[in-house]
């Protein structure tokens, strides 16, 4: 499903967050969004999500706007992992994954049979059904990131934004969880800190200051100088002689 | 391995729930009925229920009859529609604002109610019966939207939230005594103090018709946005991109507290801990899902009220303690308890 940005812009007050990005993600396609700390990254995808209110510019599901579609519609198409997930409640595993059936169930669809299935299925892509019945207060950051990614799975989105996923998540589980999303045939946007991960996406666009700088295949995107002038460091590009994929190495000069 | 999870609720074993359910509602009322300062044999309840619902035209003692269907018949119905109404505040308040401690009278809305009342009863604007309950909608309204924006201009937070409350609370029950100061004349004074204190004494059926269709409409409005409700367990924005409309529920369920909790402090006066107890002791039993708790928590407030307006009339003999008294009693150690098991858990 494509999603387009146009001029989209947000501010905390009179403090600008976000300032005309325009971006366009195809069908299918994999957009990892870097930048700096606090370079807008979250606001952005809260944006596509159309999570916050107060926004300037407009955000296009398919071509339609997103204020024309009513919440329902929208998270029937995309699913949203945020970084911090936090709740009082005693809910299991599985009944957190059980809420990303929300926007397809009413009091005339209840949850029944398909449901159930559907939740299983994402319990298990995310390694997490033998935990099913683990309260959820007692998982580790990492598990609880794995369940809310079930959780937009068994949402059964289109588009899947998911900020930082790797967070909290041991480098197993990293690489398990992008190959994942990688394989999923649904687009997805997602913000990313680790570089070398990011190389692993179709496109890359860049966060600085508010402003989108650049985007484009990693390959381009990801120059020395950039990296120099925007994330302040020195890169160097090392080629790895098993599969001559690309690798950073970085070095940070100033204090 | 999905058998770790609970067990699903299937038609038949829902069936057989709302079947309980139903029987310890019915169980409850009739105690509520039979038991009091004069003990009637369950056979001369029957009469009298006969007489009434089916015209029977069994020969029962007129003061029995009196005693049974005009007091305390209502007055037991009255606690049933009360408890439920209140309870159902309690897990709306804790779903939305996301705060252990939420219920309509630590938020201020019972004490908005009360001054609401207070001030139609003294200041004679409308008058009557639905003069009062209107005031008392809106006074808790106010009060809710007073706390509600200081809370947000504080930051927003749940601590900020209970503060906000509390000083909400503050001022309404201020200005209730402030009303009843400057213009009740004592007796005045007297009747609406041990009326705030909640009050099932004098209930009559016309309370009874007013109050059960409010706490029913409240009831489906909670049941029809049980999953809803689910989906503010991880905060407003995750419900929103769970597809709920935030702003559309909010109004429904808010309205929805506002409406019981103004309707029940106008009719009985102010009863706390049965909004904040009852929905997290039936946590324990049925779990936090919305599906089961809006039932179980209406369920249990119900019958808890009934048990306590029971025991406001038999603790001393001869007179009634009022019922918001027999609640505290038992609400403030619960209140204790749920603050010792969230620090368990924090």
């Amino acid at each position: 499903m494509r999603l387009e940005a146009k001029s989209l812009g947000w501010a905390a007050g009179s403090r600008p967050i976000v300032e005309e990005v325009s971006l366009e993600v195809a069908p299918g396609e994999t957009l990892g969004l870097i930048g700096p700390n606090g370079s807008g990254k979250s606001t952005l995808l809260r944006l596509l999500a159309g999570l916050l209110t107060r926004r300037t510019g407009t955000v296009l599901l398919e071509g339609a706007p997103l204020t024309t579609l009513s919440r329902r519609d929208i998270a029937q198409k995309i699913a949203v992992v945020e970084q911090i997930a936090e709740t009082s409640e005693a809910l299991l595993v599985r009944d957190v994954v059980e809420l990303g059936r929300t926007p397809w169930l009413s009091a005339l669809a209840p949850f029944g049979a398909q449901d159930r299935a559907i939740v299983t299925d994402a319990l298990e892509a995310v390694g997490m059904a033998q935990m099913a019945g683990h309260r959820w207060a007692t998982l580790s950051g990492g598990e609880r990131q794995r369940v809310q990614i079930a959780r937009a799975l068994a949402q059964r989105p289109r588009i899947l934004i998911l900020d930082e996923p790797t967070n909290h998540l041991d480098i197993h589980h990293q690489l398990s969880l992008l190959r994942l999303v990688a394989n999923l045939p649904v687009t997805v946007v997602m913000a990313l800190h680790d570089l070398n991960q990011a190389m692993g996406c179709d496109r890359l666009a860049v966060m600085d200051g508010g402003r989108m700088v650049a985007c484009g295949p990693p390959d381009e995107v990801l120059s020395t100088a950039r990296l120099a002038s925007i994330f302040r460091v020195q890169a160097t590009r090392l080629r790895d002689p098993a599969d001559n994929a690309t690798v950073f190495r970085f070095l940070c000069h100033e204090v | 391995m999905s058998d770790l999870a609970a067990p699903r609720v299937t038609g038949r074993t829902h069936g057989l729930w709302v079947a309980q359910g139903a029987a310890i509602l019915i169980l409850a009322v009739l105690g509520g009925v039979v038991i009091g300062e004069t003990p009637l044999p369950l056979a001369t309840v029957a009469a009298v229920f006969a007489n009434n619902i089916w015209d029977a035209g069994l020969i029962v003692d007129p003061i029995d009859a009196g005693i049974i269907w005009s007091y305390r018949l209502p007055r037991t119905l009255l606690a049933a529609a009360c408890g439920a109404g209140l309870a159902l505040s309690g897990v709306v308040l804790q779903a939305l604002v996301r705060n252990a401690l939420a219920d309509p009278y630590l938020l201020g809305v019972s004490a908005g109610a009360g001054a609401g009342a207070v001030a139609v009863t003294i200041l004679g604007v409308g008058g009557g019966l639905l003069g009062i309950s209107g005031g008392a909608f809106v006074g808790a309204t106010l009060a809710f939207a007073v706390v509600a924006m200081l809370a947000r201009a504080a930051g927003g937070g749940s601590a900020q939230l209970v503060l906000a409350g509390i000083a909400g609370s503050q001022l309404f029950n201020a200005l209730t005594s402030f009303l009843i100061a400057k213009s009740a004349n004592a007796e005045q004074a007297r009747g609406i103090m041990f009326w705030l204190l909640g009050n099932l004494s004098g209930v009559r059926w016309l309370d009874v018709v007013l109050a059960a269709p409010v706490t029913a409409v409240g009831f489906l409005i909670c049941l029809w946005f049980a999953r809803a409700m689910d989906a503010f367990s991880f905060g407003v924005s995750s419900a929103a991109s769970l597809g709920i409309a935030v702003r559309r529920v909010q109004i429904m369920l808010i309205g929805a507290v506002t409406l019981m909790t103004a309707t029940m402090v106008s009719l009985v006066g102010s009863i706390g801990f049965v909004g904040l107890v009852i929905p997290h002791a039936m946590r324990f039993v049925v779990g936090p899902r919305h599906a089961r708790l809006v039932p179980a928590s209406a369920l249990a407030g119900a019958v808890f009220l009934i048990v306590a307006d029971i025991a406001s009339r038999m603790l001393i003999p001869g007179q009634v303690v009022p019922i918001g008294v027999v609640t505290a009693l038992v609400g403030a150690p619960g209140f204790a308890l749920i603050l010792v098991r969230n620090r368990r858990w924090s």
